[in-house]
């Protein structure tokens, strides 16, 4: 399986790099590879031209920036998985890293990258969106931040225009009293492949009580997506075993929920509600 | 285009399209057939080199984003003797056909360079992206525990077919 012939470009600075993409609508930025070259071996994406960031110094950290943590656009998800930082501040991040692809696929893939590709399915996307993350995007006319509830628009569709690199991903870093898990079903069953179903939580307990939270699911609909029954049920409760039950059961409210190989519609919303379940529980234990 | 990597401790040159894949260009340009191709599409691991000491899928990379990188193969990985990775597959009956087991050794290698003491479940989670159709993974994970013995410099565990019942 060979890609379709394409133009090839690693530039050395990321004002070239974009320079490079505004003047080649059409052309795809790589970073990991680990989805693009898998889309063009398949012919599922013929690109004139191919922008390899991989090249570009300083993309490549994860910085503690005080009330954030910002992820550069070549960060691994291996790095991100083991970083200390992103383990203690925005676990659901780490875990999600952890639990993308298998070894090779993370030594390769990149955290930024897997966010800008938005597969319906990805683990990172309920991570950020759970986390309340905000996207940094730029292009030759300037810098964006796009929030994370924003940048999911559809299956492999991000608010992301053509002209625009992703460059960095903003975490806020969970403070006294806030905590973030994930947990998933996987295709080859376990926790291993792409999501059958998913879920992101974020919570922040504020004297004995659920002060806000964000749950986020992948796998079930047609993006990640934010479960507002289960936000409503949990938000305002005492964060007890019975209230994550009941924000469970209001996983799938008001989502419309997709059947794919891996599950019908009911089994999915089950799914959700099980794992909001897991997920919740394992933010709030 | 022209693109300039280390193989197995070789300074080499090829000049490739920006289409082959690194995979091809070590089996094919510079015969190094050791490493496999099974499934090409990212899943089955047989590919599995280390670039820079990490295990990726050659099949999955493009040739020239290795420019400059450190590749080794599973050719590279014996150095006089047989690395103790290789040699637990030899002791421990750890392939049938033999088709997975390239990859298999490089991904193994990969986890043991950076843990020597894996738990029985940490082995399976590290060969995750590593598909074997022959054995059922048995003897494999009993030829990274032989390995990781060795590596410690700790006696392996008896073959199970020698402790008695
Ligand atoms: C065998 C296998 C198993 C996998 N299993 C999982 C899994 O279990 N869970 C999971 O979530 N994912 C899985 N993936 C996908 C993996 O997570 C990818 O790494 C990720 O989706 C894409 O990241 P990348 O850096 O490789 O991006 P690329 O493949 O380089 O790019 C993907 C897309 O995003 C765009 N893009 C990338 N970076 C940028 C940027 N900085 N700015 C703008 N656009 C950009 C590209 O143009 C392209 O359209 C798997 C992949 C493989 C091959
Ligand atoms: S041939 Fe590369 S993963 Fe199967
Ligand atoms: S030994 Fe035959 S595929 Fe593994």
């Amino acid at each position: 399986m060979y890609p379709r012939e394409f133009d090839y470009v690693a530039p050395g600075t990321l004002d070239e790099a974009l320079a490079v993409l505004a003047s080649n609508p059409g052309a795809k930025i790589m970073s990991g590879g680990m989805s693009l070259i898998p889309m063009m071996k398949l012919r599922l994406l013929s690109p004139a031209t191919v922008i390899d960031i991989g090249r570009i110094p300083g993309l490549d950290a994860i910085e503690d920036r005080g009330d954030h943590l910002a992820i550069g656009a070549l960060v691994r998800h291996a790095q991100t998985a083991s970083s200390d930082l992103v383990t203690t501040y925005a676990a659901a991040l780490a875990q999600a890293a952890a639990l993308t692809g298998d070894v090779q696929v993370r030594n390769r893939g990149t955290t930024v990258g897997a966010v800008a590709h938005a597969d319906l399915a990805a683990d990172t996307t309920a991570a950020v969106l759970a986390l309340g993350a905000t996207m940094v995007a730029r292009s030759s006319a300037g810098t964006r931040e796009i929030p994370a509830s924003e940048f999911f628009v559809d299956t492999l569709t991000s608010a992301l225009a053509d002209d625009e690199i992703l460059v960095e991903l903003r975490v806020p870093k969970s403070g006294e009293g806030e905590s973030s898990a994930y947990t998933k079903l996987g295709r080859r069953g376990g926790e291993s492949d792409y999501a059958v179903a998913g879920v992101a939580a974020w919570v922040r307990k504020t004297n004995g009580s659920v002060s806000d939270a964000r749950v986020a699911l992948t796998g079930v609909g047609s993006k990640a997506m934010l479960s507002s029954g289960a936000m409503d049920a949990i938000i305002g409760s005492d964060g007890s075993e019975a209230a994550i039950a009941a924000a469970a059961d209001r996983a799938a409210d008001g989502i419309s929920v997709l059947e794919d190989l891996y599950g019908s519609e009911e089994y999915k919303a089950h799914l959700a509600k099980v794992y909001v379940k897991r997920a919740l529980g394992a933010a709030l234990s | 285009m022209e693109v300039s990597l280390t193989v197995n401790g070789r300074n080499v040159s090829s000049d490739v399209e920006p289409r082959t894949l690194l995979v091809h260009l070590l089996r094919e340009d510079l015969d190094l057939t050791g490493t496999h191709v099974g499934c090409e599409s990212g899943y089955c691991g047989a590919c599995t080199v280390h670039l820079d000491g990490k295990p990726v899928k050659s099949c999955t990379m493009l040739a020239v984003q290795a420019e400059g990188a450190d590749i080794t193969t599973i050719e590279g990985l014996a150095n006089g003797e047989l690395h103790a990775v290789q040699e637990g597959f030899w002791e421990r009956h750890g392939l049938q056909c033999g088709y997975c087991t390239p990859g298999m050794i490089m991904s193994a290698a990969g986890m043991l360079a950076e843990n020597d003491s894996p738990s029985e479940g940490e082995i399976k989670h590290g060969i995750e992206g590593n598909l074997c159709r022959c054995t059922g993974y048995h003897n494999i994970v009993k030829a990274i525990e032989y390995a990781a013995a060795k590596m410690r410099g700790d006696e392996p565990a008896e073959p199970e077919w020698e402790v008695s019942s």
